[in-house]
């Protein structure tokens, strides 16, 4: 691979590093499409798609973990109720493929599902925005989960306390989706973690991540037994995301809660009118909407990641009058 | 075909690619954590040296 090749790799995983240690996401809808446009088969592009994801979840994890942020306990509940749900999911699919219905309902559920939860998380974070403070056991619907006493119970980090079978019953969800769309299924989980089990929103980015670390670790081994992870693609990639992934991670302790929940927001909703334009172009034969649509996607994550920048330099500037102060006190120069 | 070159059996050859990735991603996460923490002494180093 050439020296340039090689830069643009490591420039796209600093990207997406940066994204997935944020929000526990991201990496699926952006490597496997740029890896397409530039002519990359198939299996490869998701192979090795995934690959990267793999490699990049173990670093933001660790990451996260070094900041206290990974529910272990919650991360291992959920992984057992997902493989269920994406078993249940897939089954539907099958199903729903005999009956010839599958493509259709399968698309338009896609980008349904990616522009209500944008859509939802984008309200919650204005509205918390506007009433103040939120109340210390998260949102009405993960109270009432919560509330759910069938034993055993898991004490999780952030002071919240779910059955187990809540939490499984959650995984389940996640994965029937999952299986069903055929995705990663980080953009479900996370805010599953945050609206369903009442995580707060750091830790539920750091848990996601160590959940996607198995989904990804065995879909990197499945795909690399059928010939489909370019190591010359996925080294660059992770060299890159390797930094990436550590700023997110780092940044999801600066910025708070409801500026991270309303940046994800607009990114799915980014991601959702991506893929109903690509979806339009595939189905009008039209090459030009699907070029539209990857723009679209590279788009979002730049503009994502931008906005991210912006918020952590904002909240470390405002920390700065405070230790400016601090040393006029004690009689020094700030 | 191998990613080594080498005709290994196809499960081998899986193990060892995502045992690469795996060591990768180790490797990385040491050598940036090992950078920060050396540029955050650097930095310490430097404001105690500004404000004895």
């Amino acid at each position: 691979m050439d020296p340039l090749s090689i830069a643009m790799f490591v420039a796209f995983g600093l990207l997406i590093g940066t994204l997935f240690g944020f929000f526990g996401m991201g990496g699926t809808f952006l490597v496997t499409p740029l890896l397409l446009i530039l002519g990359y088969p198939a299996s490869v592009a998701v192979g090795s798609g995934m690959a990267f994801v793999f490699g990049t979840a173990v670093i933001a994890a660790l990451k996260h973990r070094e900041l206290g942020q990974v529910d272990y306990r919650l991360g291992i509940s959920m992984i057992v109720g997902t493989a269920v749900g994406i078993e249940a999911g897939k089954e539907i699919v099958l199903a729903l493929q005999e009956l010839g219905l599958a493509s259709g309902i399968l698309g338009v559920a896609y980008v349904g599902l990616l522009g209500a939860v944008g859509v939802f998380t984008l309200l919650d974070a204005r509205n918390r925005r506007r009433r103040g403070p939120s109340t210390p056991n998260g949102p009405t619907l993960a109270e009432r989960i919560q509330a759910v006493k069938i034993p055993p119970m898991l004490n999780l980090r952030g002071g919240i306390s779910i059955s187990l079978w809540a939490a499984l019953a959650v995984g389940f969800a996640t994965g029937l989706l999952s299986g069903f769309l055929g995705v990663g299924g980080g953009f479900i989980r996370m805010p599953a973690l945050i609206y369903f089990i009442g995580m707060p929103v750091p830790i539920a980015v750091g848990t996601d991540l160590f959940e996607i670390i198995f989904s990804g670790g065995i879909g990197t081994f499945l795909y690399a037994g059928a010939g489909g992870v370019n190591l010359g693609i996925v080294m660059p990639l992770l060299a890159g995301s390797a930094l990436g992934a550590q700023l997110g991670a780092a940044a999801t302790r600066i910025v708070d809660a409801d500026s991270i929940k309303s940046v994800f927001g607009w990114m799915l909703m980014g991601g959702a009118t991506a893929v109903a334009v690509r979806q339009i172009g595939s189905a009008l034969n039209n090459p030009t909407l699907e070029t539209v649509s990857m723009g679209l996607i590279f788009a979002s994550a730049l503009f994502v990641t931008g906005v991210i920048a912006v918020k952590v330099a904002r909240a470390l500037r405002a920390t700065e009058p405070s230790s400016n102060a601090e040393a006029s006190t004690r009689g020094g120069t700030p | 075909m191998s990613q080594f070159g080498l005709e290994l059996n196809g499960t081998v050859d899986a193990l060892a690619v995502t045992g690469v990735v795996l060591v990768e991603a180790l490797l990385l996460y040491a050598l940036y954590g090992g950078l920060t923490r050396t540029l955050a002494r650097v930095r310490a180093r430097h404001r105690d040296r500004r404000d004895p």
